[in-house]
């Protein structure tokens, strides 16, 4: 299309203005950027070094930037409790939210974007309007729903009222309304039932939107600290975070069995998020747009 | 085109209904249902024991109560002190880099989203231990300068900053991959005309980027604000609104009155007068900050 000719252009006329004006006030601001990015790596490195250092080097009063000695005694003392199965209660309560928001809202946006009938509009605005609403203000009413249940302290109480939320619907529906017309019609013509285009044709075909939200569902869940809070009483059905906030009740400064919690409990999420960056970065900017 | 039967038209509107009610169902019952709940049980006086019709009793109790008013002062005070910052800083972050490498652009987006991603209880006790009175580290740098150490969560002078530094680090990581990918999206030509009329890059800012990001920023400052009003596993699990209220915030009188107190009704009272403020807030930000916008 010419078009490749026309970019590199304009790479050499930026690098070009690059090397004219910014030298000094750019490497300024890399040195900025650089120093921002250390101090937001440290409290990482500080957690993951203070995991393994002995009782004595964490109350000493020099200061340690490096361990000099290291010793696997707060794990021992993480592992007395059972944090397999919290670790195990996270897993479930992320993957049993993150599948279910996906096929609903993956249905329900491909509703919203590619079916005619009355009301359509209304209830799409309903879903969006929801989403603006702090979800904490749900916490009293839903806390006496699931008590009333029986759902205290129960995966289905963690999973379920997760799955309501609408961010999903909407995310889907800004993807699915990508989707070409024409070839869901073919679909009709050569007569796929309404089930198979949606789950041959539509589902392969919004994967990618659909990754974008797994993931992000899956932090969510993970990191949803406030309804577990409240909904979870009993230590073996504690989630991972909310065990080590446990412990952070229990023992407030034994920071080397704290921060063994807090390294085990942040280091899925982090392997999480960068093996699929990408797909974290898409269901941010999905979001974004406006419908 | 000939109109169809009602009959004909329901079975062709069917398919759209279907597909919608799974995601319809989890949706009227926990969210839709639970809202107006929690706005009738707002004007009960709803606790252990009782269940009585309260008028605007709670709310009225609410605007009195000074711990409720001091919560909600430091609720505006976390946003304005982190909204400004979030902004200013990820603006600038992604200025510098979004042209770089798909390397470059990669790394720190992962640097400055890291703290969102782990887990928030993590983040809260790793900052407890830097925070720490005694054997935390930014107590013993500034010793080690031959000062005195100072209780930074413990001291009504600097508990409330300390907490918006962390906010402000749980913050940044979704506005700087926003504005990585809106600045991607201008268009290359725009920056190559005003390079070849020689503009400062002060100016290429101001009539470039600035007015072609101006949504992304409405989107950016909207979000963090309603983040900023939710603040609450920070202080639950830092200094437990303390010192004296200093670092109380809304979510948090409502968690202590709802699950201390068990005072239903006036904790849902809070959650009303929070859903009212962040829904004002959003609307006078997109009324005054979108009319800017035309292009």
């Amino acid at each position: 299309m010419g078009k490749a000719k026309v970019s590199t252009r304009i790479d050499e006329v930026q690098v070009v203005g690059q090397k004219k004006g910014v030298s000094v006030g750019y490497v300024v601001a890399v040195i900025v950027i650089c120093l921002f990015a250390a101090f937001f790596l440290f409290p990482f490195y500080w957690m993951i070094t203070g995991s393994f250092k002995p009782m004595a080097s964490i109350t000493a009063s020099s200061l340690e930037i490096f361990p000099s000695t290291l010793s696997i005694m707060n794990w021992e003392k993480l592992f007395k409790y059972p944090a397999f199965k919290w670790l195990f209660n996270s897993m479930f309560t992320a993957f049993g939210t993150m599948v279910l928001v996906c096929l609903t809202s993956a249905m329900a946006g491909y509703s919203l974007a590619k079916k005619q009938y009355p009301g359509r509009e209304a209830l799409f605005w309903l879903f969006v309007g929801m989403m603006t609403l702090p979800r904490q203000v749900l916490l009293v009413p839903l806390f006496t729903m699931v008590s009333k249940w029986d759902w205290l302290d129960s995966y289905q109480g963690l999973i379920f009222p997760a799955v309501g939320w609408p961010f999903g619907v909407f995310l889907m529906k800004q993807f699915s309304q990508t989707l070409p017309t024409e070839l869901l019609e073919a679909a009709k013509i050569d007569g796929c039932s309404e089930f198979r285009t949606f789950w041959d044709i539509v589902l392969p075909l919004v994967k990618p939107g659909m990754g974008a939200l797994a993931i992000f569902t899956f932090m969510t869940s993970w990191n949803d600290y406030f309804w577990q809070l409240v909904l979870i009483q009993s230590t073996p059905m504690k989630t991972l975070p909310l065990g080590v906030a446990g412990l952070q009740m229990e023992w407030g400064t034994d920071y080397g069995l704290l921060m063994a919690g807090g390294t085990a409990s942040s280091l899925p999420m982090i392997v999480v998020f960068l093996a699929f960056q990408k797909y974290f970065t898409k269901g941010i900017t999905l979001g974004a747009v406006k419908g | 085109m000939k109109k169809k039967s009602l009959q004909v038209r329901i079975r062709e509107w069917l398919p759209g209904y279907m597909f919608l009610l799974p995601a319809m169902f989890f949706f009227i019952l926990f969210v839709v249902y639970p809202m107006i709940k929690g706005i009738i049980i707002s004007f009960y006086n709803y606790t252990a024991t009782s269940y009585e019709f309260n008028g605007l009793g709670n709310f009225i109790f609410l605007l009195k109560d000074e711990v409720f008013i001091k919560s909600l002062q430091n609720t505006i005070l976390f946003v304005i002190g982190n909204v400004p910052l979030v902004l200013i800083f990820s603006l600038f972050v992604s200025i510098v880099i979004y042209n770089k490498s798909e390397f470059t652009r990669s790394f720190f987006r992962a640097v400055f989203y890291l703290p969102a991603v782990s887990s928030i209880v993590t983040i809260s006790i790793v900052w407890k231990w830097i925070y720490s009175p005694r054997g935390g580290i930014l107590n013993k740098i500034i010793e080690s300068f031959g000062a005195q150490p100072i209780n930074w969560l413990g001291d009504e002078r600097y508990a409330l900053t300390a907490m918006i530094i962390i906010l402000f680090t749980l913050s940044v990581g979704q506005p700087i991959i926003l504005y990585i990918a809106a600045l991607g999206n201008i268009p290359k030509d725009y920056i190559e005309v005003a390079d070849l009329d020689g503009a400062t890059a002060w100016q290429k800012f101001t009539n470039i980027y600035w007015p072609l990001i101006l949504p992304t920023t409405l989107y950016i400052v909207i979000i963090t604000t309603i983040n900023s009003f939710q603040t609450f596993a920070i202080v639950q699990l830092l200094t437990g609104g303390g010192p004296f209220y200093r670092t109380s915030t809304i979510l948090f009188s409502l968690y202590k009155s709802a699950f201390e107190l068990q005072n239903y009704g006036l904790a849902s009272a809070m959650g009303v007068i929070l859903s009212v403020i962040v829904v004002i807030i959003s609307v006078i930000q997109y009324k005054y900050l979108s009319t800017d916008v035309e292009y």
